[in-house]
C-alpha cells in the first residue's frame, strides 16, 4: 500500500511537470502568433458566403505566414484566424463576440459575413474597444452609429447600383432621350442591405430627374415576382434594378426569361454569387451586376501581385473560382498586417488608430478610411453578362467591354440564336 | 390607385393575372390536398408540410444533373418522398397519431426545422433551379406571356387531384382511409389495419407534396428554407375550404393564387403576403357570422 501511493505521487507530480513544460511552451508559441478572431457563418442561410469569407480569411493568414509573417516592433508574428460557427443568426454572432474577446482573449477582431450580423458584433467590439475590420457588412447605417473601432473595406450598399443609374443617363443620350425621361423600376427583397442598395438608387435617380414607376419591396420568403414583372410589362421602365442577394439575382433572371419581359436594361446585385451566367445560361446575358471587385481590374499589392494573380492563387487553394466576398475578406486581414507593422506594437488602441490611419494599395482596391470607417478610396464595378461572361463596362476606367444598351428583346435573341 | 387604373385602361393584363394566379394556385393546392388528407385521416397538422415540397424539388434538381430529364424526374421525386414519408412516419408521427393536436404540431414543427437544417447541410443554402426547356407561350400578341411549365405544373395538379379522389372513391386501401377517417375504432373493429393506412396516408402527403416541389423547382427557384410558405398556404386553404371538400380546395387554392396577383400589381409586392392573410381573418369571420344567423357554429 505505502509503495503504491509513493508510485502514484511520483507518477502524479511527473505527469504535472509535463502538463507546466508543455503548457509553458505553448504559451511560448502563443508569443509569436497573433490571433485575429472571426464569427463566421458555417451554418444557416448565409453557409456559402460564410465559407466564402472564411476562405478569403485562410487565404490571406497563409500567403502573410509564407512571405515571414507581420514585422511588429523588433518581433516577427505569425498570423492565425481563431472563428466561431455564427449559424447565420445575430444573436449568436454577439454571443460568440463576447467570447471571444472575454475568454479567448483575442484583440483583433475580423468581420462576419452579413451586414445584419455586423451590425450586431459592432457594439460588442466597440464596448471592449477591440478594433474590428470588416469586407462584408456594407450597410449604410452601421457608419452612422459613431463607431470608432468599426472598419470596412468594401463599399457601402447604396453605392452598389448607383453606378448603374449614373450608367443609363449616359446612355440616354445614346438613344435620344434625356436622363429626366428615363423611367426607374424597383424590385428588392424587403431586407437591409436591399433597402440601402434601393435608396441609393433613387437618390441617384433624383439627381437625374428619372422617374420611378415601380417600387415594390418582395417579402423574404416570397419565390415569385410575377406579379411584379406583368407590371413592368404594362408600364414599360427603362431600367429594372433587382437586389435580393442570390436568390433575388436568379429569379428575376429566370422570370424575365420565362415570361419574355423585356426592359433595356436590368441591374442586379449578387449576379456572380448566385452565378446567374454559368447555371441559367442565354437567360442571363446582358443582365447587368453590381460588384466591389473583379479580378480583370489591375490594382496590385506586395502579397499577392495583382486580382489576377489572387485569383488564380485562390482557385489553386480552394478549388472554385474566387467570388468578391472571398476577395474582401482577404483585403480585410492584409489591412491589418500593414496597420500591425505600422503600429509596431500589439495594443489595441495603438493598432486602432494605425488602421484609421490606413491608405494601402492591395489586389482589392485602394483602401483609406474616413472618421466613420467607410472605406472611401475604392468605387464599385458594374459587369455585363456578355457571351456567359462577366465583362466590366463601368466605370470606364476600368471598362473592358462596351455596355451593350438597350438588351436585345427576346425574339430577336431567338432568331440570333438561330442565325 | 395609377396600379388600377391601368388594369382599367389595358384589361390583358387581368388576364396575365388570372392566368398566373390559377397556375400559382394549382400548386398551392396539391400542397393543400396532402394536408387536407393527412388532417382528416391522421387528425393532425402537419407543419413540415413545406418541407416535403421542399425535398422534392431537390431530387428534381439532383436528377437533372444526372441527366434524368426534368419532367420525368416528377415521379421520381413523388416516389423519392413517398418512401421518406413511410419512414418518418414510422419513426416519429406514430407516436402522436392518437395524442392531443398541439403534440402533434410540436411534432412535426421539429421534423421541420431538421429538414431544412439537413437540406441546408447537405445541399448548401444556394438557391436552385431547373430549366424545364419548354419555352414560353405568348398570347393575345405578347402581353399575356405563360410559361409552358406552368401550365404543366396546372394539369399535374388537376391530374394528381382527380387520381387522388379516384382513389379514395375506388381502391381498397382508399375505402380503408376514408373509413379510418371517418372513425379509427370502429373502421379496426371491422378489421382495417389503421396502423398501415396511417403510413400509407403519411407517406402518400409527402409523394404528393414531393410531386409538388418538383413542379415549384422548375417553374421557380428553391431554396432549404422556402418550406413554410406552402405550410402556411395549404394549411390557409384547407381552413377556408373545409377538410372533406377536395374540389373546394381547388377552388380556392386558385382563388388565394390569383389573390395574390391582384395584391402584388395593385397593393404592391410588399402586400401580398399581408391582404391574403388579411383575406383569410375575413372570410372565417364573415363565415363566422353567416353561420351564426343560422344558429349553426363552424367546427
Amino acid at each position: 500500500m505505502h509503495v503504491q501511493r509513493n508510485a502514484s505521487r511520483s507518477l502524479m507530480v511527473a505527469g504535472l511537470c509535463a502538463a507546466a513544460a508543455m503548457a509553458a511552451s505553448a504559451v511560448q508559441a502563443q508569443e509569436d502568433t497573433i490571433t485575429l478572431g472571426a464569427a463566421v457563418s458555417i451554418t444557416g442561410k448565409y453557409s456559402t458566403n460564410g465559407k466564402n469569407t472564411l476562405d478569403g480569411y485562410q487565404m490571406a493568414v497563409k500567403r502573410i505566414n509564407e512571405m515571414g509573417g507581420v514585422k511588429v516592433g523588433t518581433t516577427t508574428y505569425k498570423l492565425a484566424i481563431k472563428y466561431y460557427d455564427d449559424e447565420s443568426t445575430s444573436a449568436r454572432g454577439a454571443q460568440l463576440m463576447e467570447r471571444l474577446i472575454a475568454q479567448d482573449h483575442v484583440a483583433f477582431v475580423l468581420g462576419p459575413y452579413s451586414s445584419g450580423l455586423t451590425k450586431a458584433i459592432a457594439p460588442v467590439t466597440e464596448k471592449y474597444r477591440i478594433p474590428m475590420v470588416e469586407g462584408n457588412g456594407a450597410d449604410r447605417d452601421l457608419f452612422t452609429q459613431g463607431y470608432h473601432y468599426l472598419f470596412a473595406v468594401l463599399n457601402t450598399s447604396d453605392y452598389y447600383l448607383r453606378e448603374a443609374v449614373n450608367l443609363l443617363a449616359e446612355q440616354a443620350e445614346r438613344i435620344g432621350k434625356k436622363p429626366s425621361d428615363l423611367r426607374i423600376a424597383i424590385a428588392i427583397e424587403n431586407d437591409n442591405f436591399s433597402l440601402d442598395v434601393r435608396n441609393g438608387v433613387m437618390e441617384d435617380a433624383a439627381k437625374h430627374g428619372m422617374k420611378v414607376v415601380i417600387d415594390d419591396k418582395l417579402p423574404p420568403e416570397l419565390n415569385d415576382m410575377s406579379s411584379t414583372l406583368t407590371k413592368v410589362k404594362a408600364l414599360r421602365p427603362d431600367m429594372l434594378v433587382v437586389s435580393g442577394h442570390d436568390k433575388g439575382a436568379t429569379l428575376a433572371v429566370r422570370q424575365t426569361s420565362d415570361q419574355k419581359v423585356h426592359v433595356p436594361m436590368l441591374a442586379l446585385t449578387h449576379c456572380d454569387s448566385a452565378q446567374v451566367a454559368e447555371k441559367l445560361g442565354a437567360a442571363a446575358e446582358y443582365a447587368v451586376c453590381a460588384s466591389q471587385w473583379d479580378r480583370s481590374l489591375n490594382y496590385s499589392d506586395r502579397w499577392f501581385g495583382s486580382a489576377n494573380d489572387y485569383a488564380q492563387r485562390f482557385e489553386k487553394e480552394f478549388g472554385y473560382a474566387v467570388p468578391y466576398q472571398s476577395a474582401e475578406s482577404t483585403a480585410s486581414v492584409l489591412v491589418y498586417a500593414d496597420a500591425l507593422a505600422r503600429a509596431g506594437s500589439l495594443d489595441p488602441q495603438k493598432v486602432r488608430d494605425a488602421i484609421a490611419k490606413t491608405d494601402l494599395m492591395t489586389f482589392y482596391g485602394p483602401v483609406k478610411f474616413d472618421d466613420t470607417g467607410k472605406n472611401i478610396a475604392k468605387s464599385m464595378v458594374l459587369y455585363q453578362v456578355q457571351g456567359g461572361a462577366y465583362k466590366v463596362v463601368a466605370p470606364s476606367r476600368w471598362a473592358q467591354s462596351r455596355l451593350v444598351f438597350p438588351a436585345p428583346r427576346w425574339e430577336e435573341r431567338e432568331s440570333a440564336k438561330r442565325n | 390607385m395609377d396600379n388600377l387604373a391601368i388594369l382599367a385602361q389595358a384589361p390583358v393584363f387581368n388576364l396575365q393575372l388570372l392566368v398566373d394566379g390559377v397556375l400559382i394556385g394549382a400548386l398551392f393546392a396539391l400542397a393543400a390536398f396532402g394536408m387536407a388528407l393527412v388532417w382528416g385521416v391522421l387528425r393532425i397538422i402537419n407543419i413540415a408540410q413545406g418541407e416535403f415540397v421542399m425535398l422534392g424539388g431537390y431530387v428534381v434538381v439532383y436528377a437533372a444533373a444526372a441527366g434524368v430529364p426534368p419532367l420525368a424526374a416528377v415521379p421520381l421525386a413523388a416516389l423519392a418522398l413517398y418512401v421518406l414519408g413511410w419512414l418518418l412516419y414510422r419513426a416519429v408521427i406514430w407516436r402522436v397519431v392518437d395524442q392531443d393536436l398541439f403534440v402533434s404540431v410540436l411534432a412535426t414543427f421539429g421534423l421541420s426545422i431538421l429538414l431544412q437544417q439537413l437540406a441546408n447541410q447537405l445541399f448548401g443554402a444556394n438557391v436552385r433551379s431547373v430549366d424545364p426547356g419548354l419555352g414560353t407561350l405568348l398570347l393575345v400578341d405578347g402581353s399575356i406571356s405563360v410559361p409552358y411549365v406552368k401550365l404543366v405544373a396546372f394539369a399535374a395538379s388537376l391530374a394528381l387531384g382527380v387520381a387522388l379522389v379516384l382513389f379514395l372513391k375506388r381502391s381498397r386501401l382508399g375505402q380503408a382511409i376514408r373509413a379510418t377517417s371517418q372513425n379509427a375504432r370502429a373502421a379496426r373493429i371491422v378489421g382495417v389495419d389503421t396502423d398501415r393506412v396511417f403510413a400509407s396516408t403519411f407517406a402518400l402527403n409527402a409523394a404528393i407534396c414531393g410531386a409538388a416541389g418538383a413542379l415549384v423547382a422548375m417553374t421557380w427557384v428553391i431554396h432549404p428554407y422556402f418550406g413554410l410558405a406552402y405550410t402556411v398556404r395549404a394549411f390557409m386553404i384547407v381552413v377556408v375550404s373545409g377538410l372533406g371538400n377536395l374540389a373546394g380546395i381547388v377552388a380556392w387554392g386558385a382563388g388565394l393564387g390569383v389573390a395574390e396577383q391582384y395584391a402584388g400589381f395593385l397593393l404592391g409586392a410588399q402586400f401580398q403576403t399581408a391582404f391574403v392573410f388579411g383575406l383569410l381573418v375575413v372570410i372565417l369571420v364573415a363565415r363566422q357570422l353567416a353561420l351564426h344567423r343560422r344558429r349553426m357554429v363552424l367546427r
